[in-house]
């Protein structure tokens, strides 16, 4: 067993659990969006970040990726911890506003407005999806492509894996949208959670440039049948 | 070649090599790196070949073709031996003169390097203020030693660290040794190397431990990895030898980026060559010491330099970095124990072994020994790769080694680290530079580079420039990093386009340090360097351009180019270099600038020699209409951009009447200036109202 410090409550947890877990145990929130329970960790929205050791040497580590070290002490809502939770999340508004879990969350944190030029993405690139089908469904079917500003998930060139059985588990796993074309008959998949849209499997042409990893998408195909 | 049994067959090996070995007889030594070559270093190796051929020399003079030595900005050049006579910037016509001058023991004088301070011909290379100031002991072994023979670097004293690690058989002692020699690593985070050394012997895994030397040099405008691994492969193969039989490694990868094709060619035949002297591979010197490296070419991303992302570019994924801990040290390649050292650490190895840790302390100053190579690049007069101890500070670097500004404009900072370092005013090149001090001064070392910039340089439009290549390079695992460099790109842009805002400024602040703190790599946590450090020492800059008024003259959006009637000459010099034709008039006449066909290449602003063509800020007024600023009071007949560039007083002054003073004002002072030569000013003016709207 590993004791540590977490917001000045001594925790003790199993070796080999990350911080987010031992966070969550004792009842302190962390927010995710990348992380689901059964994949394996990335770090990659940054949200969960928490703040571990003291003076000069604290430094904000993502929770959900960082092992649990004897005697760290750590702080889950210290005003350092929040200045970046507010600005990653006032980024995600500024590059997924239609999303209801972002702007749920905004709004949890406290965010009335966004000050970068509004962009319209869905895609925050966690992986959820990619990890979903590599780790769970063993398909391996989608990946991350590109670096940078040109990093992009599908799949390669663009052309339907044939290891895609079209599971659709990468759509359920989707923490921006969860909602969307989860409903097997199609009129009825409007999009729960970002009500204002018209789902983006059904208007295809209207919204081509919309997350669907799906090539055939679920939806459409049942809906052809 | 012959396979050495024992560490009594290389010796004698070497006794014989040096016996053998005429030092007396004249060498003619050509640099051909990648930029030898690229200046035209093979075209003099066919000559020289074909002058000895023909005038039967063969037996006389020798011809060593070696990598970089370092000066590159006098490429391609010569060095004989054992005069040392360096002959700078050589053509292929005084090629076959300089033959018969080393064949009779001349020096050729008016083909020497001259001081461009003192005026003054220069034989020796040794005496050139480039080499004097340095302190060369990797490089040096560059001149030594053609990179593609063994028996070069053997003679040179090569391997003979390894030999001596070897016979006295004590894992331990070796890493004592580095650890008390104090070697930082030389990729950039400085992290002690027998620290890490230690850590890895201590791992008991029977499952094999991996040595990596990280050769995938990114940084834009640094080649030090690349000189010393094209110039002495054999040096890297030794370091990573004595290391694993320090540390128990059993397998070594040199991750080299595949654009550095020269590299990986002499690596090849250097791993070839040790494999074949039974230097590398199984039961070395008949030691029963056991160690074998390959190669893997990157295709290179930016992210692989960084430690994690290039394990999993060496397993064969895509190259992104993961959480540490657990480190490489405990969890590497393919789940096993790994280090990774920088191939300049890796260089460092062999020097330590040879002369002892005592002796490497000497050099550099506390907690920061032995020498680092940097290269030294931008507008200053000597460009190249320069080996200083470290502690030397910077302005020694800059204005002894580096020769001071390259044009006459004054030098205005310098950066160090590369993309993800920061900038360096010149008001601090007191500070000596080590790990600490330029981390404290909100730099980093990095693997090196040191691009020095002159006043003509605009500080904001270098961030963005950074920003850029960072945007482009993150991973993008990160959100923050990904759009973090993204959106301080765009804000970036929009300040060097006249757009920003004063809130714009503070949210870029307030952006670049959550990304610094958020992000999960090295690459994330140093991408916003450039624009702190630029907002931190320049920040008047960056108001300046909220203001509209670029006072370097780099930012098109926010200048417009004019002649100042009176301090033209009319040489017609800027008429000859006008890619456009903008610029017009007759000889010894003042000239004329169309600034609606001027695309603002500063073709013409570099060589005015009398400051005639000068920068003028288009202010940006309320309604959106575009207005030139002129100069602020009448008495001044200096626009206001030179003003600005020159002292920080009249910046702020300067500043006042751009921003303050309302659009009356400027309008006014404009119409001042324009009444100087009404008459074709007047049909100027409205061509450019033209552009302009063209332009919206």
């Amino acid at each position: 067993m590993i004791t540590l410090s977490i917001n000045g409550l001594n925790v003790s947890v199993e070796k080999g659990a990350t911080l987010l877990e031992a966070c969550r145990f004792v009842g302190f929130p962390v927010p995710t969006l990348c992380h689901l329970d059964g994949l394996t960790p990335y770090g990659a929205c940054r949200l969960c970040v928490v703040e571990i050791g003291e003076g000069a040497k604290a430094r904000l580590v993502s929770s959900c990726t960082y092992p649990a070290e004897e005697g760290l002490k750590v702080r889950t809502a210290s005003r350092r911890v929040m200045r970046a939770r507010k600005m990653i999340l006032e980024l995600m508004l500024a590059s997924c506003p239609q999303s209801k879990v972002i702007q749920d969350l905004a709004s949890a944190h406290g965010i009335r407005q966004q000050r970068f030029k509004q962009e319209y993405e869905q895609c925050i690139l966690c992986g959820r999806c990619e990890r979903m089908c590599r780790e769970q469904m063993m398909a391996g079917a989608i990946g991350f492509r590109g670096r940078g500003e040109g990093r992009s998930l599908g799949a390669p060139f663009d052309i339907k894996s044939e290891q895609c059985r079209l599971c659709g588990g990468c759509i359920y796993v989707c923490p921006v949208c969860q909602l969307r074309c989860t409903y097997t008959v199609p009129e009825k998949a409007v999009c729960g959670g970002c009500a204002n849209l018209t789902p983006a499997c059904l208007e295809k042409e209207q919204f081509a440039d919309m997350m669907c990893y799906m090539e055939p998408c679920v939806a459409c195909e049942i809906k052809k049948t | 070649m012959e396979r050495l049994q024992s560490i009594a067959d290389f010796n004698s090996l070497r006794r014989r090599l040096q016996v053998d070995s005429d030092y007396s007889r004249p060498v003619i030594v050509i640099p051909a790196g990648t930029c030898g070559q690229a200046s035209g270093a093979k075209d003099l190796i066919l000559i020289v070949k074909r002058e000895l051929l023909e005038r039967g020399l063969t037996e006389r003079v020798s011809l060593r073709i070696t990598g970089c030595h370092g000066f590159c900005q006098a490429e391609p050049s010569l060095l004989i031996e054992p005069r040392r006579t360096f002959y700078p910037h050589v053509s292929m016509d005084a090629m076959s003169r300089i033959v018969e001058a080393v064949a009779n023991d001349h020096v050729l004088d008016d083909l020497l390097y001259i001081d461009p301070l003192t005026r003054q011909r220069i034989e020796k290379q040794d005496d050139i203020p480039f080499f004097r100031n340095q302190r060369r002991t990797i490089l040096a072994r560059n001149e030594k030693v053609d990179p593609i023979r063994v028996y070069d670097y053997i003679k040179a004293d090569g391997y003979s660290s390894l030999v001596k690690v070897l016979s006295r058989a004590d894992p331990c002692w070796v890493i004592e040794e580095i650890k008390s020699s104090g070697l930082r690593g030389r990729g950039g985070a400085g992290f002690p190397t027998g620290r890490k050394w230690e850590l890895l012997a201590a791992q008991h895994d029977g499952h094999g431990k991996f040595l990596v030397c990280n050769a995938d040099e990114g940084d834009p405008g640094a080649y030090m990895d690349r000189s010393v691994l094209e110039g002495n492969p054999h040096s890297i193969l030794e370091g990573m030898l004595i290391g694993a039989y320090a540390t128990g490694a059993t397998e070594g990868v040199v991750y080299v980026r595949t654009e550095y094709p020269l590299a990986i060619k002499h690596l090849i035949i250097a791993l070839r060559q040790a494999r074949s002297m039974g230097l590398l591979g199984k039961n070395i010197l008949g030691t029963g010491f056991s160690f074998d490296v390959s190669i893997v070419r990157g295709a290179g991303a930016f992210v692989c330099g960084e430690e994690t992302a290039l394990l999993r570019s060496i397993e064969g994924f895509m190259g992104e970095p993961r959480q540490r801990p657990p480190f490489p040290v405990d969890k590497g390649i393919e789940g096993k124990p790994t280090v990774i050292n920088n191939v300049e650490t890796w260089a460092n190895i062999p020097i330590i072994i040879e002369r002892g840790a005592a002796e490497f302390v000497k050099v550099g100053c506390q907690r920061n020994s032995g020498t680092k190579i940097f290269s030294l690049v931008g507008k200053i007069k000597n460009t190249g790769l320069v080996e200083v101890p470290m502690g030397i500070t910077i302005d020694k670097v800059v204005n002894e080694i580096g020769g001071g500004p390259a044009g006459h404009a004054k030098i205005k900072a310098v950066q160090t680290g590369g993309p993800s370092g920061g900038c360096i005013p010149v008001e601090m090149f007191g500070l000596p530079i080590d790990y600490d001090s330029l981390s404290s001064a909100g730099s980093i070392m990095g693997s090196g580079g040191m691009i020095v910039m002159d006043e003509h340089t605009c500080m904001v439009d270098v961030a963005r420039y950074f920003m850029k290549f960072l945007k482009d390079e993150s991973c993008g695992k990160c959100f923050t990093c990904r759009k973090g460099t993204q959106r301080m790109f765009e804000i970036l842009e929009d300040i060097t386009n006249g757009r920003g805002t004063m809130e714009q400024l503070e949210l870029l602040a307030e952006l670049a340090h959550v990304v610094k703190d958020t992000s999960m790599c090295g690459l994330g946590q140093s991408a916003p360097n450039p624009v702190l450090s630029t907002l931190r020492y320049y920040r008047a800059e960056y108001e300046a351009h909220i203001k509209g008024c670029c006072p370097a003259s780099v930012c098109r959006a926010l200048f417009e180019f004019h002649i100042i009637p009176e301090k033209c000459t009319g040489c017609r010099r800027c008429v000859s270099v006008c890619p456009v034709g903008a610029i017009s008039g007759a000889r010894a006449e003042p000239h004329n600038l169309d600034a609606a066909k001027c695309i603002k290449c500063r073709a013409c602003y570099d060589v005015c020699r009398f400051g005639a063509i000068v920068g003028e800020a288009i202010v940006m007024q309320p309604g959106g209409e575009k207005h030139r600023a002129a100069e602020p009071d009448a008495t001044q007949t200096h626009p206001l951009i030179e003003e600005v560039s020159q002292t920080k007083s009249t910046q702020e002054s300067a500043l006042l009447a751009v921003s303050g003073v309302g659009a009356e004002k400027i309008r006014l002072s404009a119409e001042r200036r324009t009444s100087r030569s009404k008459g074709s000013v007047k049909a100027k003016a409205t061509r450019l109202k033209g552009s302009r709207k063209k332009r919206r």
